[in-house]
Parts: C-alpha cells; sequence; structure tokens
C-alpha cells in the first residue's frame, strides 16, 4: 500500500472529471507526491540524527527538537495530500452507485434501459449533472477546505515558511539558553517554498474549476427555462430525454481505465 | 509480503459489501493504511536510537525502554489493521465454498451465490462483530498498556542497571502524540461504521422476514 495506490483509485475518477480536475490530479501526483516521496523525504530523512545543540547535558536535543517540531513537514504533507485527494473518493462512490443502479436495471431486463450488455455499463463516463453536479461539487469545496486549512496550520506552526539556521531553547533538562542547528535549512526552505507553491496552483485550479460548473449550471438553467418559456413543458421533458439519451450513447463509446470503484 | 497484499485482499472483499462496508473499506484504506506507510512509519522508526536516557551506565537505557515499550505504539497499529481486515476473509471464503458447492453439484443451488442472504448474512453479521470487537480489543490494550493515549517528554526509570532513579527522554512525544490520536480517531470511526452496518443489516433483514410472514399469513 503506497501512493501509486492512491493513483489506481483516483485515476478512476479521473474518467468523470472534468478538464481542470485531470490537470489538477496531474499536478497533484507529479508535482507533489512525486516531489515528496522523490526528493523531500530525503531531505528531511535525518532531521533528528542531524538536529544538533550546543549543549552535553542528555535529553536536551531531544526536548527542543519536539518543542520546535511538533509533527514534521515532511508529514504533514503527506496528511495534506491524503486529505485533499479523499473528497475524489465520494465521487467514486456515486458514480460506483449509479453503476450499479443501472446493472440492476439491465438485468431486470427494463426497456428503459439503453444499453446492450453490461460491458458498455461498466465503461460508461457519467456527465456530471444532477445529483453528480452536487457530489462533484461539494467534493471540490471540501478539497479547497482541506488545503486552505493545511496551509494555514503550516504558516500557524512554524511561523511563516523559512526554516531558521539557529532556534534558542530554554526547556527542561536543557540547563540554560541553548543554541541548536537545524540541519540543510536552506533546502529545507526551497523546498517547502516549492510546495506551497505548488498547493497554491491546486488551490487556484479548484477554483477555477468551482467557477466553471457553477457557470455551466447556471447557463443551463437559464436555457432550460428559456426553453420552457417558448414551449409546452412536455415536449421540452421529450426532447431533452432524447437529447440526454443521444448523449450518453455517444460518450458510452469511449473506452478507458476501469477503476476503484468497479 | 507487505501491504499491497491487505490491500488486495480488503479489494476482494469490496465486491460482497454493503454499501457502509464499501466506505469502510474506503477508510481503512486512506486514514489507516495509507497514512501508516507514507507518515507514520517513519515517526517511530529510530525510536530506539533516539530514547536517550541521563546516564552512562551501559545497559541502563536498554532496560528503560523495554520497560516503557514492551510493545512499540507502531508493531500494535500494524497489528491492529491485520487484525481488523481479517474477519472479511470468513464473507470470501462463504462465497466461494457457494460457488464450489454449485459447480460440485452441476446446478443452481442459489438464486445468487453472492448475494447477502441465508447462511452468508450470518457470516457477513460475525465478521462485524469480530471486526468491531476486535478494534475495541486494540483500543483497551493500547489505554492500558500506555496509561491513556499521552505519550510524554520525560519518563524516570530506576530498573536495575540504573544505579538510582534516572530520567529518560522520548523523541518525537508530540508528534506520536498527534499520530496516536489520529489511530483513535480512524478505529473510533471503523467502530462506528461497523456498528451502522450492523444495525442496518439487521432491521432490512428483519423488516423482509416480517413482510414474508404477513404476506403468508393473508394468503
Amino acid at each position: 500500500m503506497d501512493w501509486g495506490a492512491l493513483h489506481t483509485i483516483l485515476g478512476g475518477v479521473n474518467k468523470h472529471s472534468t478538464s481542470i480536475g485531470k490537470i489538477w490530479l496531474t499536478v497533484l501526483f507529479i508535482f507533489r507526491i512525486m516531489i515528496l516521496v522523490v526528493a523531500a523525504e530525503k531531505v528531511w530523512g535525518d532531521e533528528q540524527d542531524d538536529f544538533v545543540c550546543n549543549t552535553l547535558q542528555p535529553g536536551c536535543r531531544n526536548v527542543c527538537y519536539d518543542h520546535f517540531f511538533p509533527i514534521s513537514h515532511i508529514r504533514l504533507w503527506a496528511l495534506q495530500l491524503i486529505f485533499v485527494s479523499t473528497p475524489a473518493l465520494l465521487v467514486a462512490m456515486h458514480v460506483a452507485y449509479r453503476r450499479h443502479e443501472k446493472k440492476r436495471q439491465f438485468r431486470k431486463g427494463d426497456q428503459k434501459c439503453e444499453f446492450k450488455d453490461m460491458e458498455e455499463i461498466r465503461k460508461q463516463r457519467f456527465r456530471i449533472e444532477g445529483s453528480l453536479w452536487w457530489t462533484y461539487t461539494s467534493s471540490i469545496f471540501f478539497r479547497l477546505v482541506f488545503e486552505a486549512v493545511f496551509m494555514y496550520a503550516f504558516y500557524f506552526m512554524y511561523d511563516g515558511f523559512r526554516m531558521p539556521r539557529l532556534m534558542k531553547c530554554s526547556d527542561w533538562p536543557c540547563p540554560n539558553t541553548v543554541d541548536c542547528f537545524v540541519s540543510r535549512p536552506t533546502e529545507k526552505t526551497v523546498f517547502t517554498i516549492f510546495m506551497i507553491a505548488v498547493s497554491s496552483i491546486c488551490i487556484l485550479l479548484n477554483v477555477a474549476e468551482l467557477c466553471y460548473l457553477l457557470t455551466k449550471f447556471f447557463l443551463r438553467r437559464s436555457k432550460k427555462a428559456g426553453n420552457s418559456k417558448q414551449q409546452p413543458n412536455h415536449e421540452n421533458k421529450e426532447e431533452t430525454k432524447q437529447n440526454e439519451m443521444n448523449e450518453l450513447i455517444s460518450d458510452s463509446c469511449q473506452n478507458t481505465v476501469i477503476g476503484f470503484s468497479s | 509480503m507487505s501491504w499491497a497484499f491487505l490491500r488486495d485482499l480488503l479489494s476482494g472483499v469490496n465486491k460482497y459489501s454493503t454499501g457502509i462496508g464499501r466506505i469502510w473499506v474506503a477508510v481503512v484504506f486512506m486514514f489507516r493504511l495509507l497514512v501508516y506507510v507514507a507518515a507514520a512509519e517513519n515517526i517511530w522508526k529510530h525510536e530506539h536510537d533516539e530514547f536517550e536516557c541521563n546516564i552512562k551506565q551501559p545497559g541502563c537505557e536498554n532496560v528503560c525502554f523495554d520497560h516503557f515499550f514492551p510493545v512499540s505504539h507502531i508493531r500494535l497499529w500494524a497489528l491492529q489493521l491485520i487484525m481488523v481486515s481479517t474477519p472479511s476473509l470468513l464473507v470470501v471464503f462463504h462465497v466461494a465454498y457457494r460457488e464450489n458447492r454449485e459447480k460440485h453439484h452441476n446446478q443452481k443451488l442459489y438464486k445468487n451465490p453472492r448475494k447477502i442472504d441465508g447462511g452468508l448474512l450470518c457470516t457477513y453479521l460475525i465478521s462485524l462483530i469480530l471486526k468491531t470487537g476486535l478494534e475495541i480489543a486494540f483500543l483497551v490494550l493500547f489505554y492500558k498498556l500506555y496509561n491513556g493515549f499521552k505519550i510524554p517528554r520525560l519518563v524516570k526509570c530506576d530498573i536495575k542497571p540504573c544505579p538510582n532513579t534516572v530520567d529518560c527522554y522520548i523523541s518525537k512525544p508530540t508528534e506520536k502524540m498527534i499520530f496516536l490520536y489520529f489511530l483513535v480517531a480512524t478505529s473510533c470511526l471503523c467502530i462506528v461504521l461497523n456498528l451502522g452496518e450492523l444495525s442496518y443489516l439487521i432491521f432490512k433483514y428483519s423488516t423482509k422476514c416480517y413482510l414474508k410472514r404477513h404476506v403468508k399469513k393473508q394468503q
């Protein structure tokens, strides 16, 4: 179980995402998870071993390290990435539920079911409309909230995003104010700023995706309102149903990877 | 053999689960397994090396560490993850038994061998009860072994060969405590999900039974 498994899970959701959502996922995996695993973990790897205090008093180093780093940057980032990826599971579950319903309809031999076989149902790409729109939008909203919360937690815990070279510590059992030196402060600062920058890009992408979805929703609503004024209701329902069916049939021709939900 | 095996096992179980069961699998994957592998393991990696006592007496540090950490938090966590995922195997075995039986007799014995009814329902309920029981047992074990879920910065030790009461310092106590609380929170969430699923299944099948009897009586 590792980040690769997360990739498989989220890859399945990718199919039903908007284009901005797909870009967000790529940025997440390449510029955050990969950088974390390949580079950042090594920079923070020796953090306590190389945290040196100017005292021979046993225990002083441990206590000072614990005081200045209540939770390591690397662990905070790992938690942030896990929490930020989790809302996508809501979408995966909703899609799986819809697929399950369609399979049930198909098995019952329902006339309304427009699919010829189970394979088509499995490969179908759902449009982001109706209840799926609400699930998708809430997942983006939660993602934004988690990103913001973690960025604030970082800023609050470490008094900004800079890693100082020297920290002064006077916690017991240190006999007096002791100088403690952090290992690789510049490299850590560089990576911290990089990760914060990519977090900000992800926040912007999420905001853009949210705006896009809201705009689409209001446009569709005004279109429907406009259409219903021109024509009687029951004719319009038939037409929109036919349009939806046509769209679903044309969409089902796309072959993509089967993800976690199936 | 690694955590990938557990992941494949749980993916297999996912097929026969209810909706709440699938949420439980997702919580175990994302918030327990992934957090364990990606973050928690590294915190406890050098816990023995970084455990420091204010004494030069050889053997004192070893003895004190062993006294305060009979089983490391991280090992208990790993054991908990494995034990809690294992009862789901009962369901997998039962479904495999049903399918084998159908193959052996060469006829359709069950309406749907994968549907949770009859004997499979009992197996599923037993697996849920076992999962919940094991979660609670591990939480109690954690609580009893470490006197609550706190990890102090300093522990005082006076076991031989330490010549007198010696101060020993635990490394990264705050970080360890944060992840311990995270473990407890996710455990409690899983217990709630299991109990929810149990109630849902009992309610669903008892109303089904009641309605069947009601219809029979009317006939």
